[in-house]
């Protein structure tokens, strides 16, 4: 039997030391699978694997010691449970979520359902090499945003009425950047160091801050032979459609600039940071 | 509404949090806020930092209304706290 590894790849299956053997990938988007989905990778894991599945680090599952010849029957009986098998190779990989807005006090964004239409509208897309989403509710960065390719930040943008403000105090303890004072009758907000956060928002008793949320996004982050945080270049977006504005320009460009084997900084450092960040800023705030 | 002029608050029971941490800051202050009627007032004692970032928001969460939180100066705060929820 010949093996088409870059197929096996493409749909998931990792060569293992073993031969003959495959760690079947599958597919998690945020980190989220109900206890049905739980409970049918238990079952393939007992019947045809060895009894275990490796979490990834990415908040994948993989489950070990598959054979090939039983490849259709694991792949059809997960799926009749709603799981799908996952990708490798070059192409948007498992989107990576923290709980956020949904679950989690800090949370600015829904991060469960963004990641979803990330992982709708670009999961498995062909590229000059792997690249990922990760979606992280806050400043807290639980999901490590700036280690992806493009990586998601919620955050809030915040504004501030004096009407309602009974100073309180509490929103001038809460900023971590030091950015709010209360004086006698007011409060100074100094915006230049206002990082997001919106902890003022959340955490006001009277309603005087409001918050939007809004996405801070990071290109070009990667963490693995070579370490490289990702960068903003774009100011908070409020509008999800900006957002989707972004990533479809950020892989259009790895695409056109990305020869097979580069990762998405590469490409974006051989075309030049200026001249990326110029085209994004075009599409994504002129458009 | 909002309630405005907040020097005249006496606060109903008093809790001190400073021998705890985080989460157990929150939780020392919910348990005393449990013996309070509804509108009644706690005065928390807390630490400066940590527990006086977080412990607002949390009360707030909850439900409850915080009323004032002020630097005592010695590496705690005092927080007003108006229950409201049962």
């Amino acid at each position: 039997m010949v093996v088409d590894y870059a197929a096996l790849k493409s749909g998931g299956f990792m060569r293992q030391k073993q031969k003959n053997n495959f760690s079947m990938r599958l597919k998690v988007v945020g980190g989220k699978l109900e206890a049905s989905q739980l409970a049918a990778i238990a079952e393939v894991a007992e019947k045809y694997g060895h009894g275990y599945v490796h979490l990834t680090s990415r908040q994948g599952v993989e489950i070990p010691f598959i054979k090939p010849a039983d490849m259709e029957n694991v792949k059809a009986e997960l799926l009749s449970a709603g799981v799908f098998t996952g990708v490798c190779g070059p192409r948007v990989r498992t989107v990576t979520a923290c709980q956020g807005s949904a679950v989690c006090p800090s949370g600015c964004i829904d991060t469960y359902a963004l990641a979803e239409s990330i992982s709708e509208r670009y999961f498995g897309r062909e590229l000059p090499h792997k690249f990922k989403f990760g979606v992280t509710g806050c400043r807290n960065n639980c999901l490590k945003a700036e280690e992806n390719d493009l990586g998601v930040k919620g955050v809030y943008s915040v504004s501030w009425s004096r009407e309602t403000c009974n100073l309180c105090g509490v929103c001038a303890k809460v900023c971590r950047e030091g950015a709010v004072s209360v004086t006698e009758d007011t409060l100074v907000v100094d915006e230049t160091l206002c990082n997001h956060c919106g902890r003022c928002a959340k955490a006001c008793p009277s309603d005087a801050w409001s918050g939007q949320p809004a996405y801070l996004l990071s290109f070009g982050g990667m963490f693995g032979n070579r370490i490289a945080s990702g960068r903003q270049i774009l100011p908070p977006l409020t509008d999800t459609a900006a957002l989707f504005r972004a990533a479809d320009a950020a892989l259009g460009f790895f695409d056109r600039h990305g020869k097979p084997g580069d990762r998405f900084l590469v490409a974006v450092e051989r075309a030049g940071w200026d001249v990326f960040e110029k085209y994004i800023r075009a599409e994504v705030l002129h458009a | 509404m909002p309630e405005k002029h907040l020097a005249e608050w006496r606060p109903d029971a008093w809790a001190d949090v400073t021998d705890v941490v985080c989460p157990a800051t929150f939780a020392k202050a919910l348990a005393a806020l449990e013996d309070l009627e509804k509108g009644q007032i706690l005065e928390i004692r807390l630490n400066d930092g940590e527990a006086a970032r977080n412990v607002p928001l949390s009360i707030k969460d909850e439900g409850h209304l915080v009323l004032k939180l002020s630097d005592n100066g010695d590496g705690t705060c005092t927080l007003l706290v108006r229950k409201l929820d049962d």
